[in-house]
């Protein structure tokens, strides 16, 4: 991403006298100071270590069961069978994987984008209104981050067991429905990109104070919109606890429970050993989440930059 | 780790918005409106979060046994929680895995955060993305690659061992295993970290380095004067947040387990040991004690590190 992405993306609305959130476009400082070929071998190791263990995926994604065993693990093997793995991959078990895909899709769409929107609102409501409440609101939800999950799953376990939506999408969903670093994100972000004068413009002309959110105040969160979901989707696709706690049945799992599975079937008394399937579906299960982020990074790394803003 | 690990949400802060308060008086009315909004996330709040926490503590004050069912114990559980060998095991485990894995990942973080702000690096834009994308990966994709990669008899360590003839050890034997989960953990949060001290450094205010030039101030100077001074509060979130990680440790051990079952027991991290007291023990009402126990002691640590962190030089 180029630095003039950051500035444009961030909120522009602010009188330019307000004090400089971020620096300009580094012209200054890339004139000043040379590019230095040691720094950057030096930073290249822990570029190489990044990136290994994701190129080991790739390569070994391409080989048989065999092959994964007789060949060097950076290398690739005689046969070329990438293609082959991924049609087993969908079709092994009776195609159990493309289940797992949707209901992961199904976990995200619903969880992570019913917590964005929440997250949206909510920070829409601490930035923009003074209501009764609001910063004991605001004190129980920040207090309850530092909250270890793990004092929290065995209870809500037993919660929705009792409420008999264990073993039920919902068990996963409703848990991923909150997400209190979306809500801090989005109360930041609205309270620079929108500006309050605006609001009153809107409801002078006599917009509802929906209206004046859906068409004044969304368009303008856009960008930290787009963080918060990439991040809430990250969360909700990489979930292992969760699920692994409230799922007994195989056919409600998500790729991550799926490929674990998948995994320990080989240990298992009888167990057929898919090594292949697992290094090929872990593959299938990051590539979307890699292009995500690929493709949209001007838009997370600026709302990123706005969360930063208040150190 | 877990997986959700949001970076900034736990700063203390006062609630107002960051705007300046006459400003904000000025264009806000004081009504109920507000409440509309933020109504949903409260009340889903309230069920997720506040609900299953004061059930934890209404369940940790019974005990159920096979015979004579469920009765009051007070504070029973808890005497029995700090008397528990096998709790604290696995609190010691994750200790000296957090005094000496955080530090290591954060220093690595923060370095190549620095060099990436120094607009000295070749390809900046390479190595910000590339080094992220760990983050985007599953900690089961994580640990059942690095897991197949440890393997000394089909995995690379052994492919390394043929081609060279060296003798690397096993990194699944007990002596390294923890430092084996701790690499896995190191690779996954490298570059979340770093993202959050880059962002960090990329709002501190030119002038500030056009003054440490007339100055005559080096690079190391601007670095230790200037830049660290300056996200130290990303710095002690980021080591909060990391704390809160590794005393919460579960996902990379619960999926090695297979491969090292001699070494990964159903209590080797605290969270390993309640979801087992749970799941495969049926001792609800002790695993709820545990747990609040852990999260009170993780409170507290969270809580000194933001005090010191805060404090120091301030």
């Amino acid at each position: 991403m180029s630095s003039t992405a950051t500035t444009v993306a961030r909120p522009t609305r602010k009188p330019p006298t307000a004090t400089p959130r971020l620096r300009p476009p580094r012209r200054n400082t890339s004139r000043r100071s040379k590019r230095s070929i040691l720094l950057t071998a030096l930073t290249g190791i822990v570029l190489l270590y990044s990136l290994l263990p994701l190129l080991w995926l790739l390569i070994s994604a391409t080989k048989t069961q065999q092959g994964l065993a007789r060949s060097f693990g950076l290398w690739f093997d005689g046969d070329f069978a990438l293609w082959d793995n991924i049609v087993e991959t969908f079709t092994y078990n009776d195609g159990v994987f493309g289940r797992w895909l949707l209901n992961t899709a199904l976990y995200v769409v619903v969880g992570a984008g019913g917590a964005t929107f929440l997250a949206v609102l909510g920070g829409y409501a601490l930035a923009k209104f003074d209501f009764p409440g609001k910063r004991a609101v605001f004190a129980v939800v920040i207090g309850a981050v530092a909250v270890p999950g793990t004092a929290l799953a065995v209870p809500t376990f037993l919660m929705f067991s009792k409420m008999g939506l264990t073993d039920t999408p919902w068990a996963v969903i409703i848990p991923s429905l909150i997400s209190p670093f979306g809500l801090y994100l989005m109360w930041v972000f609205a309270t620079e990109a929108i500006p309050g004068e605006l609001m009153e413009a809107a409801r002078i002309d006599g917009a509802s104070e929906l209206r004046t959110f859906f068409q004044v105040a969304l368009p303008l969160l856009a960008p930290g919109t787009v963080t918060v979901l990439l991040f809430t989707t990250v969360a909700t696709w990489n979930n292992y606890f969760l699920p692994l706690i409230m799922l007994k049945d195989p056919d409600w799992y998500p790729l991550t429970l799926g490929l674990d599975s998948w995994n320990k079937q080989a240990a298992t008394a009888g167990g057929e050993a898919v090594f292949n399937l697992v290094v090929t579906g872990s593959l299938l299960t990051i590539a979307p989440l890699i292009a995500a982020f690929l493709l949209l990074q001007k838009y997370w790394q600026s709302g990123l930059a706005a969360g930063s803003v208040k150190e | 780790m877990t997986t959700v690990q949001p970076p900034a949400a736990t700063r203390p802060r006062p609630a107002g918005p960051p705007v300046r308060r006459t400003r904000r008086t000025r264009r806000t009315r004081r009504s109920w409106t507000g409440w509309g909004f933020i109504g949903p996330f409260v009340l889903v709040f309230a069920l997720v979060f506040l609900a299953p926490l004061a059930y934890s503590g209404y369940l940790s004050l019974f005990r159920t046994q096979l015979i004579g069912g469920t009765t009051f114990v007070g504070l029973g559980n808890y005497q029995q929680a700090l008397q528990d060998a096998r709790f604290w095991d696995g609190v010691a485990r994750v200790g000296l895995f957090l005094a000496v894995q955080v530090p290591i990942m954060l220093g690595l973080a923060l370095l190549v955060a620095l060099a990436l702000d120094s607009g000295r690096l070749y390809g900046k834009d390479f190595f910000r993305i590339a080094v992220f994308l760990p983050y985007a990966v599953p900690a089961v994709v994580a640990t059942l690659m690095w897991g197949f990669m440890y393997g000394t008899r089909f995995g690379l360590v052994g492919d390394v061992n043929d081609a060279f003839g060296t003798k690397l050890p096993d990194p699944l034997s007990p002596e390294l295993l923890l430092a084996s989960i701790g690499n896995i953990v190191t690779w996954e949060f490298i570059g979340y970290n770093m993202l959050i001290f880059y962002s960090a450094l990329r709002v501190i205010p030119h002038s500030l380095y056009e003054a440490a030039e007339i100055d005559g101030a080096g690079q190391w100077r601007v670095i230790s004067a200037i830049k660290l001074p300056a996200i130290r509060g990303a710095l002690v979130i980021a080591t909060i947040f990391s704390i809160i990680g590794s005393f919460q440790l579960f996902n990379e051990p619960s999926i090695l387990q297979k491969l090292a079952p001699n070494v990964i027991t159903t209590d080797y991290t605290p969270n390993y040991y309640t979801y087992s007291l749970s799941f495969s023990g049926q001792q609800h009402n002790y695993s709820a004690t545990v747990a609040i126990v852990m999260g009170l002691l993780t409170m507290i640590v969270a809580y000194v590190v933001q005090l010191r962190g805060m404090r120091k030089g301030a």
